[in-house]
């Protein structure tokens, strides 16, 4: 068997796998809300900050 | 000093500012929030952005109809008896720390275990341990934070709608064989011999067969699924007679289809698949771009999103309980709260009431009723508790009555032919003469061409380009109007707003702003120190009149009243030292003179010797003479009001001349005198702002509802203006008018590729990499015009 038939494979197996992984997160509700996860990404994760008042920044736009 | 401004919800803390931690808040409510966000380890929500709270209300509604299980039931969206998992929609969210906050409830009561919020949506999706904390204590932990959530009629009416999510799919499927079709039609691009013949590359000449059977089977999806649209759209077009735009694309993509189809099949040449997959990729990317939505808005909202759920229903024992608004039944005795709405029309059995009917005709004057007197449905009761007995159900209510005129049920959309659609008629028309007579002259010319050149025309002149010129530009429109706060429901509506020749706006609410903030003084002088009184009397009161009267009059030394009375419905009494002062109605401080009812004035007596009366007038919003001045020159105007015709006089001085005003209208009235333009071939506008105008917005071509914070009220319509762009109305439809002519524009320079592409067409010369060069390069520089053109537009909008 030629190798462009491996490679052909291959690549379209490749494919399908990120067009089925795009399927998912589709109907997991991911595509739903596109705004909301890009600000909680920017939210610190520990929340009990003794050092805080000198980090009184990030003025974030407020809405859309 | 500089004014000292709230640590929570950053509003001017007065005199009156409330110090702790060295930060300062304007009122006890937002130092409790404070206090149970630092206690909590929530501080971070106040390094995200300063001044985001709102200080929580004294709670507006019981949340006791929350106990009752049927309603549980119909609320949440999970609920196994230990876990419930519920939706709230919350108004006051706005930034990353509301957002923040509200993912963090588990801090705050741990037997929440996950809150997620959806900006957009404004909706926060809560699951909570339903054995230890109620649906209700959980609402009323969120009031207390400032986030008290909106729960209506509408969220028990209509649960889940499920999101459509198919176009997003459709365009993964056709994204996806689009990129694997090019990828695979490459070698053969550098090959451009026919099959079979000696002179191309061996290794390419040898696998052909396989990479056109990998495309077919790449395209299949692209044609039955993601295009599917298309053919349903045309075959419906077709049955009603009418040749819309999809009748060409759905052509143009079967014979694309059948065409390369038959190509590898008989080995004459590999197909245009590409180019099938492509045009149905970006056709379909057009879609997806014009369908923006503003989703924390709704335009199709009726009564149902304005009432409440339950009520409390005094049976027949005396005793108080929830019922669902829908169960209410004729001669059911209602308790009505402070603050709550009447959810049917019905009789005062209490004394006395004061009602707020601003929902309803965007009248701000409260209105007092006194026992007996029949309420109607929509108010919002303003007097302590009262009893009334309903008269009707709640669909049987005078207000709620209107939504059972079939204008509501209607679909706007239908009845509308677009641009696109009268062009695409000529356009199908001519395509298929030229498609014929080229036939006609291979077919005595070369016959063996003329299955080649008929279906290659076909293929380069469907119409992607002109297909891609009314979503791009108004799409693009949509978004630009959002920027400037007016936001309409589809793209469609533009093109409607390009061909408004009639506008007609309602009165109060509409061109007048809802709060009255002038008044003229009528009566005798007032000494300072009767002044002075007047304004501390004022400071005390609550009533609505009084803080606007308490702004405007000019500043005096603060004074501990020695006595102060409030009358709920009918004025003040305010003492120091000698000095007594009465402000109120005209009956409750003696006036005998005559008394104008058209007239909203706050009466003034001192020592029980009347003095005179504050007339509160009507305030224009701004721009508004303006406006009407620059719209009546190509439109015709006029202005329809619920109100009687107190304003008239000045209404004339403010507006052009000859202008029509008809007052007295009701909502019905409203409709039916749109609806008499319309039989005259008007194609009209109706700007609104009430529920009473609901009628009227929903019949007219173009329904824009004026409203003074956007996510609190507007009635279903085909778009919201912020009402401070009120005067830029007529900016906007112009700007619409502008956008049809670039959507023409690009018409004709989509023609031009169309006439190049027939040139291959019908000299029989079509090959696949012309089609698959000329498809794509037309349809971007089509999307790159009008996104150029739209922002030029737009940077002119003020």
């Amino acid at each position: 068997m030629s190798v462009i038939y491996v490679l052909l494979t291959i690549s379209i197996v490749v494919a399908v796998f990120f067009f089925i992984a795009f399927i998912v997160s589709v109907k997991s509700g991911q595509y739903d809300d596109s705004y909301t996860p890009s600000v909680r990404m920017l939210f610190e994760d520990e929340l009990v900050t003794k050092h805080k008042s000198t980090t009184m920044s990030s003025k974030k736009n407020p809405t859309k | 000093m500089n004014a000292i401004n709230c640590y929570h919800c950053g509003d001017d803390c007065g005199k009156t500012a409330i110090k702790t931690d060295d930060k300062y808040f304007c009122c006890n409510g937002c130092k409790t929030v404070y206090e149970i966000f630092s206690s909590n380890d929530l501080n971070y929500y106040y390094d995200l952005q300063s001044a985001a709270g709102s200080s929580p209300n004294t709670l507006k509604n019981s949340y006791d109809f929350l106990d009752n299980t049927d309603i549980i039931e119909k609320l949440t969206e999970f609920n196994d008896g230990e876990f419930q998992m519920v939706n709230l929609y919350i108004p006051h969210m706005h930034c990353s720390s509301c957002i923040w906050v509200l993912e963090n409830l588990q801090k705050l009561n741990t037997n929440i275990n996950t809150s997620q919020v959806d900006f957009p949506k404004k909706m926060v999706r809560i699951n909570y341990k339903a054995n230890k904390i109620s649906l209700k204590e959980l609402v009323l932990l969120l009031a207390r934070i400032g986030y008290e959530p909106n729960i209506s009629l509408e969220d028990i009416e209509q649960k889940k709608q499920t999101t459509n999510r198919s176009l997003i799919y459709k365009l993964g499927v056709a994204g996806f064989a689009f990129g694997n079709v090019m990828f695979l039609s490459f070698p053969e691009y550098f090959n451009v011999t026919i099959a079979g013949s000696n002179d191309g590359e061996f290794w390419l000449n040898q696998y052909e067969n396989t990479f056109r059977w990998l495309m077919f089977t790449f395209s299949l999806p692209v044609v039955f699924y993601a295009g599917k649209d298309y053919f349903i759209s045309a075959y419906k077009g077709l049955r009603s007679g009418v040749l819309n735009i999809d009748v060409p694309i759905a052509l143009g993509i079967l014979t694309l289809f059948l065409r390369s189809t038959a190509d590898i099949i008989f080995d004459w040449g590999s197909g245009f698949f590409d180019s099938l997959t492509g045009l149905v990729f970006f056709l379909l990317a057009g879609k997806f771009f014009q369908q923006k939505t503003y989703s924390f808005l709704s335009f199709e909202r009726d009564y149902k999103s304005y009432f409440p759920i339950a009520v409390t229903r005094i049976n027949s024992n005396g005793k108080e309980e929830a019922i669902q608004v829908l169960n209410i039944a004729e001669g059911d005795r209602l308790l009505i709260r402070n603050e709550e709405l009447i959810p049917v029309d019905s009789i005062l059995r209490s004394k006395s009431t004061q009602v707020d009917y601003s929902f309803v005709t965007g009248e701000s004057e409260a209105v007092h009723k006194t026992a007996g007197d029949k309420l109607f449905a929509g108010g919002k009761q303003l007097d302590g508790a009262i009893e009334m007995e309903a008269l009707k159900s709640v669909s049987q209510s005078y207000l709620t009555q209107l939504w059972s005129n079939p204008v509501f049920q209607e679909n706007k959309q239908s009845k509308f032919q677009s641009l696109t659609d009268s062009i695409s008629k000529r356009f199908t028309i001519a395509i298929l003469s030229i498609a014929a007579i080229s036939t006609i002259f291979w077919l005595f010319y070369d016959p063996s061409k003329a299955l080649n050149v008929f279906t290659a025309v076909l293929i380069i002149a469907c119409p992607c380009a002109i297909a891609l010129a009314s979503p791009f530009t108004l799409g693009n429109m949509l978004r630009i109007f959002g920027r400037k706060k007016f936001y309409l429901k589809d793209a469609q509506t533009i093109e409607q707003l390009a061909q408004i020749d009639t506008v007609i706006f309602d009165k109060t609410g509409t061109i007048t702003t809802a709060t009255k903030s002038r008044a003229s003084y009528e009566g005798m002088p007032l000494t300072i120190q009767e002044e002075s009184l007047l304004k501390n009397t004022l400071r005390a009161s609550n009533h609505p009149l009084s803080r606007t009267l308490y702004d405007m009059l000019s500043a005096h030394n603060i004074l501990t009243l020695d006595e102060y009375e409030e009358y709920h419905g009918k004025g003040v009494i305010g003492s120091f030292g000698n000095e007594q002062i009465k402000i109120g109605s005209a009956a409750f401080v003696g006036d005998k003179s005559t008394n104008n009812a058209s007239q909203t004035s706050v009466h003034i007596s001192t020592n029980n010797h009347y003095k005179g009366k504050y007339v509160f007038e009507n305030q224009y919003r701004d721009g508004v003479s303006e406006l009407f001045e620059n719209m009546s020159k190509t439109m015709q105007l006029a202005l329809l009001s619920g109100d009687n015709e107190g304003e008239k006089s000045r209404l004339e001085a403010l507006l052009p001349k000859l202008t029509p005003l008809y007052f007295n209208q009701k909502p019905e009235d409203k409709l039916k005198f749109i609806k008499s333009l319309q039989q005259n071939l008007k194609k009209v506008m109706m700007v609104g702002d009430g529920l009473n105008d609901a009628g009227a917005l929903a019949q007219s071509e173009v329904g824009i509802a004026i409203s003074e914070d956007i996510n609190v009220f507007s009635p279903a319509c085909d778009g919201i203006l912020d009402a401070s762009k009120f005067k830029n109305l007529y900016q906007y439809v112009l700007a619409s008018k502008k956008a049809m002519s670039i959507i023409k524009w690009s018409f004709a320079l989509s023609l031009v590729y169309n006439s190049v592409g027939l040139y291959f067409a019908v000299t029989g010369r079509l090959i696949p990499v012309i089609a698959a060069i000329l498809m794509p390069i037309s349809s971007i520089s089509i999307v790159v015009f009008t996104t150029v053109m739209t922002n030029y537009i737009g940077r002119k909008l003020a």
